[in-house]
């Protein structure tokens, strides 16, 4: 029996190995290997990828100091929204629901462009501080003489950009954990003398942390690699890791071996991160399990 | 055992249209083990809730010690919960479960200018510890303070549960079908240990259950409730014996429940045939409910027998035989140590205390009859169907 069902899992592995682990075993090749030298006589066994890689000291710390501020927005938008919709009747969880999937039926770059539009130097929200008289009265309050407010091309509208497009991501497994909690627990607290902070603090927070490590998870891995945002939004003027590597393969820098190394590091990067996050989360994880 | 602790006056509930519970009128004693007992669906949950403090009564007070409380909060009751299914919290240990209500704070009432003032004051570390370890000694937990409270088996988890709701010292201890997940033995067990816990710490318990005989064996006081309403309250011994309605007799114990008219005081008529009684106090040829408990019959020989009837099917119990006996078309359970092998005759005889008289109700005519009685035991027998039932009631509250 448990081996006939384990057919059904061979698809998934093939495709695993083909896309999944030839790919890195190749990156793995490329970022320990430079191109050919003048005289073309194939790869070299090289570490030169990564002892290079200090160069961008400044291009890995900005992308993940933005991807944090966006997961922690995402966290403090998202948690709050989450606990509303679990605790709300099915008709606000019905309403609440469409208005966070609806932009996902969306392609993902048409939403960025609108955002761009709406953020440009004349874009709607400047035209709409003009008429308001919000930049005349800026200009009155701090002497300057600005014609409008420089929103797109600064890091923050990557991070908007990024919240905007993860924030989903980061509602969705809180709401289901929340779902999921049994109330007699919360009842349990509340027979035993806890206010609702008591209840909160002590309870349905700390049982909530595995959706909550899911949600900054899966806002923080994309958020850290990507390009189309920061580059969308960020116009150029914050570099992001996503943007650097796709530079070194298809840009002007063209260098895939760098692009390989640097892709590589993130990696392991963010690896770690999630290591040390899942360590934390392991004991409440077992614990809702059952 | 006299002052009464909780009350509640013209209680009603009702979700919609549908009514839940019906007029209510309970008083509960101090310190006395006192039960709700009912089929799902009886409004018992229904009123340990009100109790509790999470449902609020549609209409109707809950007094507790002379005091209004419909609109104080559960966490301002001096009310504890042992939940149905533990509700233990899964991210703490032993310890640390017990511990939460200590953790919460001490409500200490001061008078001040002739006024109470209730101010929540934090318990010491070293007092936490000590009553906590108190608790886990009273419920046979001690060395268990270290493991996850989800490592335990059922009764182990039970017996948390119990801690952690006795550890703040309530008045009252509220229990909402506590032994329903253990098997048979564990069962017992906890029954005896409830009662002694009871009886250790002085404080009254309001017990759910839908086992009659979890309620027999523990109560002071039982309460019978069908549809949002109370039919009887009494002592186990007054609800066995003295049953008010054909639902309580049948609902308690088994039951033949044979309709009969009172031709006079003590004389009490069934299958037209006159029979000395004990039950007095009713009119004149007044039509009424007779209830024949199954161990009050003795089997006779046919010429012997007040009634003659043929064997219909015969089980054994282990103690006894259960007999189906088929008189006149209607079908009897008797209980008794003789066998009578299937398709014989049989007479029996009835003492006079045998016999038990109950006014005519809405429930008359509705139990009774044993002629689909392998069924229903199945049923009774079946803890799969009762848990399944338990979960729709609670779901749909």
């Amino acid at each position: 029996m448990k081996n006939k069902r384990s057919l059904f899992a061979i698809p998934y592995v093939v495709w695993m190995a083909l896309f999944v682990v030839i790919p890195i075993v190749i990156m793995l090749v490329y970022s320990l290997t430079t191109a050919a030298s003048d005289a073309g006589e194939g790869l070299h066994l090289t570490f030169e990828n990564f002892t290079g890689m200090f160069d961008y000291v400044t291009v890995f710390g900005r992308s993940f100091w933005l991807a944090i501020i966006a997961t922690v927005v995402c966290l403090l938008i998202g948690y709050p929204v989450s606990y509303l919709m679990a605790k709300e009747g099915p008709g606000f969880q019905r309403v609440a629901m469409a208005l966070i999937m609806l932009p996902m039926w969306i392609n993902f770059l048409l939403r960025t462009y609108a955002w761009m539009s709406i953020l440009e130097n004349n874009g709607l929200l400047n035209q709409l501080f003009q008429k308001i008289g919000l930049i005349s009265l800026y200009n009155h309050i701090t002497g300057s003489d600005v014609e409008y407010f420089q929103m797109i091309r600064t890091p923050g509208a990557v991070v908007l950009g990024m919240v905007y497009n993860y924030l989903p991501f980061m509602i969705l497994p809180i709401y289901s954990v929340l779902c999921k909690m049994d109330n007699s627990l919360i009842e349990a607290a509340q027979d035993l003398g806890a206010g609702a902070g008591e209840v909160f603090r002590r309870v349905t927070l700390p049982l909530s942390l595995p959706g909550v490590l899911s949600g900054v998870t899966m806002v923080f891995v994309p958020s850290v690699s990507t390009f189309a945002i920061s580059r969308l939004l960020g116009g150029g003027t914050s570099m992001m890791l996503g943007d650097l590597i796709e530079n070194q393969f298809l840009g002007g820098a063209y260098n895939p071996h760098l692009g390989a190394a640097i892709s590589m590091v993130m990696m392991v990067i963010v690896l770690i991160c999630m290591l040390v996050m899942n360590h934390f989360g392991e004991g409440e994880e077992q614990a809702v399990m059952l | 055992m006299s002052k009464e602790l909780i009350r509640l006056s013209n209680c009603v509930m009702s979700y919609d249209d549908e009514i839940v519970l019906d007029h209510i009128d309970l008083s509960i004693q101090d310190k006395e083990f006192l039960t709700l007992l009912g089929p799902s669906g009886c409004g018992k949950t229904t009123t340990l809730r009100i109790i509790g403090g999470f449902l609020t009564p549609t209409s109707g007070d809950v007094l507790f010690d002379g005091h209004r409380i419909n609109d104080v909060p559960p966490h301002k009751r001096m009310v504890n919960t042992v939940f149905q299914r533990y509700a233990l919290f899964p991210h703490l240990n032993v310890f640390e479960n017990v511990a939460f209500g200590l953790r919460m704070g001490q409500t200490v009432v001061e008078q001040e200018g002739g006024s109470e003032i209730r101010r929540k004051v934090k318990i010491p570390e070293a007092e936490i510890h000590q009553r906590v370890m108190e608790m886990l000694e009273i419920v046979n937990l001690r060395g268990f303070e270290k493991r996850p409270v989800t490592a335990l088996s059922g009764g182990q988890q039970q017996r948390v549960a119990i801690a952690r709701a006795l550890v703040n010292r309530p008045k009252v201890l509220l229990l909402d079908e506590p032994l329903g997940a253990l098997d048979m033995r564990l069962r017992k067990d906890m029954q005896q240990e409830l009662k002694r816990i009871q009886q250790e710490m002085e404080i009254t318990f309001i017990y759910v259950t839908h086992d009659q005989e979890e309620a027999l064996a523990m109560s002071d006081t039982v309460v019978v409730m069908d549809g949002g309403r109370i039919q009887q309250v009494g002592s186990p011994e007054d609800i066995y014996n003295e049953p008010r309605n054909a639902f309580v007799a049948d609902f308690i114990g088994e039951s033949n429940i044979i309709d009969g008219v009172m031709r006079a005081d003590c004389v009490v008529e069934i299958f037209n045939r006159r029979f000395q009684c004990l039950d007095k106090g009713f009119e004149k040829d007044e039509p009424v409910d007779v209830v024949i408990r199954p161990e009050d019959v003795d089997i006779v020989s046919e010429a012997e027998g007040q009634l003659k009837g043929t064997v219909t099917s015969v089980t054994f119990k282990g103690v006894h035989y259960d007999t189906i006996v088929d008189f006149y078309g209607f079908k009897w359970l008797i209980q008794t140590t003789d066998f009578c092998p299937e398709g014989s005759r049989i007479g029996i005889k009835i003492d006079p205390d045998g016999f038990h008289v109950m006014k005519k109700s809405q429930y008359s005519g509705m139990f009774g009859d044993y002629s689909s009685y392998s069924e229903e035991y199945d049923e009774i027998n079946d803890p799969t169907l009762l848990d399944e039932e338990e979960e729709d009631a609670a779901d749909e509250e």
